[in-house]
């Protein structure tokens, strides 16, 4: 899932400033799971603005409406019902809810209240941990299901670098070194010839670098 | 200042905390009618947002009293109750509250007496602080799309 | 002879070989890098040219090689992949051909939270063994990268790479090594070495596959300045192995004497690897000390240097 963190209060604070009622969004995908932006963090954040709002003598209204995602258009719609006197919304969803909803609502501003950070798994209840950087062109058969590029600090395709330590990358000590963690596993598959193929560069244009990416299905249509 | 009276909510676990208030209570011994208790199956029950509502709706000062650490009648309600409000206290803070309101203690049941100097306690510190200011009405309006 | 490069006439011929290096200083004075260089000059076959090690901005790697070249000593440049996609990469290569540089140390790059710069966006769009193909790949197929012929001049370069024998997994550092050789690399650099019994090891697994003969072995070598640097690289450099007995041999000694004691050891460490098998040469890692090298080579019985210009 896509992995996302509250901004800092301040950084908030500052873009609420000028308004005094406002929609504040959250979204029940992804962002519910890791605890950022769904229902209840809509609540916490909610509670805290107008606390923070009512302690400064500036009082701040706070529409709550979590949506059932909003990186579809149709849930957005369902917004409109809501925005009622509504200066501004400020959306609890990763990037992509945001600027769906700035796409929408062309008649406010709309502003994130999050910073999406990656795309992760849940190691264990409060601990979430990269795994993908969705280069377009996984790779995934030959490094025993591990990722190369996500795992190892400098994405090396033919890793591990001198910087490799008892199974720790030398940039974090809480970052287990990712060609380690392929080379274990290779090695308990009786895979480990598969080490010493040469990876080909990549080709990058299948990720960020080829430009905004799009995927058309002329049969969903 | 001299007339501020405080109020507080103690979130207390039905299992030790509110045993324990119960105990004080048969025991005669008296603590500051400041002290609203609500009363909750177990202390890891009491949510961020409903502290941070507390404060909304009125109250100068929160605690959250559970178990004695080894004790949960959930095993470990009360160790995730204390790290939520040491969550909840960073978020208060950033609410411009003073994160001194909120509190987390363990209180056996039979610990009547110590639940009541606790009480006492927390009302003069909160006394001390004085009073959060600010109206009352909290409108949430809770919609699912 | 397949370069210019006067490391590989040195080892055509047989010798056993030293580089030294030298890194470029933060800032534009060229006087830094003639002086350390003119230090040098007589004691190494070429000199090392780190590009912006640690991640610091430094004086760019092919001028520092360019204001060695014109001081007669001849540099090796070293090229990380942490700053520069591969169509820099494959330019600035072009470049150093065209200014003389006819060696090239192709590395990864410590990574930038190293540094001064921690927020800098690194690229690694390639990663040092694919650098090595790639260069091999212009030298002798004469080709892009991108599979595009070049045209008129394909750089000569002596393709040199690194190894750390004492990095984790050990169980692959000779398979990684032979993955260079497989690549093209000509010539290994590998970390300083001061647990001699390790690096044999390593050794003795990099002759099992014949690959010693393939490629030229370089050991790294680095005179201790003080025990607190001892200590300090046993402790807090990741991929260094520093033995206790080391450290605390220059605990042992006056701390005026500690310098000595250092490039003692240095010495006494150098004439081991020249007895060890597959063994080509020592790469010396004086970092600001270069003053030390001279003492060492002398020290080692390896003055003076063989002169290969007549060879060229």
């Amino acid at each position: 899932m896509i992995m996302a963190e509250r901004k800092p209060m301040a950084e908030l604070e500052a873009m609420l400033e000028p308004f005094a009622k406002i929609a504040l969004v959250g979204c029940k995908g992804c962002v519910t799971v890791c605890n950022a932006g769904g229902e209840k963090e809509v609540g916490i954040l909610s509670s805290q603005l107008k606390l923070s709002r009512r302690q400064q003598e500036k009082p701040l209204e706070i529409v709550e409406v979590t949506l059932e995602r909003q990186c579809d258009p149709e849930f957005i719609e369902m917004l409109d019902v809501h925005l009622d006197g509504c200066q501004a919304v400020m959306s609890m969803a990763c990037g992509v809810g945001v600027q769906l909803c700035a796409e929408k609502l062309t008649a406010m501003p709309v502003f994130p209240s999050l910073n999406t950070t990656f795309m992760g798994l849940t190691e264990q209840p409060g601990e979430y941990a990269e795994r993908c950087q969705g280069c377009g062109a996984c790779k995934l058969h030959l490094t025993g299901g591990i990722c190369p590029v996500t795992r190892c600090s400098k994405s090396l395709m033919n890793g591990p670098c001198g910087g490799s330590m008892k199974g720790v990358c030398e940039v974090r000590p809480d970052i287990p070194c990712g060609w380690q963690v392929i080379i274990d596993r290779l090695e308990e598959l009786g895979q480990l010839d598969n080490y010493e193929k040469i990876m080909d560069v990549n080709n990058w244009s299948t990720s960020r670098d080829g430009g905004p990416r799009r995927i058309v299905r002329e049969d969903l249509k | 200042m001299a007339d501020f009276e405080p109020r507080i909510v103690a979130y207390c676990c039905n299992y030790c905390a509110f045993a324990a208030a119960d105990l004080a209570g048969s025991m005669r011994l008296q603590y500051p009618t400041n002290v609203r208790i609500i009363r909750i199956p177990c202390s890891g029950r009491a949510e961020i947002k409903e502290i941070l509502e507390a404060f909304w709706n009125g109250a100068d000062g929160v605690l959250v009293v559970g178990c004695m650490e080894g004790d949960c009648h959930f095993i470990e309600g009360n160790f995730k109750a204390k790290r939520r409000v040491a969550r909840a206290r960073e978020l208060v803070k950033e609410a411009r509250i003073d994160p001194e309101r909120l509190e987390f203690h363990n209180n056996a049941a039979s610990m009547g007496p110590q639940l009541a100097q606790l009480f006492t306690e927390f009302t003069e510190k909160i006394r001390a602080i004085g009073p959060l200011n600010g109206d009352t009405n909290l409108e949430h309006v809770e919609v699912g799309a | 002879m397949i370069t210019k490069s006067n490391l590989e006439a040195v080892f055509e011929a047989g010798h056993f070989a030293i580089t030294g290096e030298c890194g470029p200083p933060r800032g534009c004075d060229p006087e830094i890098v003639k002086e350390k260089g003119s230090i040098l000059k007589g004691y190494v076959d070429a000199c090392n040219v780190t590009d912006n090690q640690t991640a610091m901005v430094r004086m760019s790697s092919v001028a520092a090689c360019k204001l060695l070249l014109d001081l007669g000593l001849e540099p090796v440049m070293q090229m990380v992949c942490r700053d520069r996609n591969r169509i820099a990469i494959q330019s600035d290569i072009l470049g150093a051909a065209a200014l003389g540089i006819h060696n090239l140390m192709c590395l990864s790059g410590d990574h930038q939270v190293f540094g001064d710069h921690p927020g800098a966006k690194n690229v690694y769009d390639i990663d040092s063994i694919q650098l090595v193909d790639v260069v091999r790949k212009m030298r002798d197929e004469e080709l892009f990268q991108g599979g595009k012929p070049i045209k008129k001049g394909a750089p000569k370069i002596f393709i040199g790479a690194a190894a750390n024998p004492f990095a984790d997994p050990f169980a692959i550092r000779v398979p990684r090594l032979a993955k260079k050789v497989a690549a093209g690399a000509n010539f290994i650099q590998t970390q300083c070495i001061f647990n001699l019994d390790r690096f044999g090891e390593w050794m003795e697994g990099v002759r099992k596959r014949g690959l010693h003969e393939k490629v030229k072995i370089m050991a790294g070598v680095t005179p201790m300045k003080s025990a607190r640097m001892a200590s300090y690289m046993a402790n807090n450099v990741a991929g260094m192995d520093v033995p206790k007995a080391m450290v605390d041999r220059m605990k042992s000694v006056e701390k005026e004497e500690m310098q000595a004691e250092g490039i003692k050891i240095a010495i006494e460490t150098i004439k081991q690897l020249k007895e060890m098998e597959g063994v080509s040469g020592v790469h010396i890692m004086a970092i600001e000390w270069e003053k030390a090298v001279p003492e060492m080579v002398k020290g080692a019985g390896l003055y003076p240097r063989p002169d290969m210009s007549g060879n060229a």
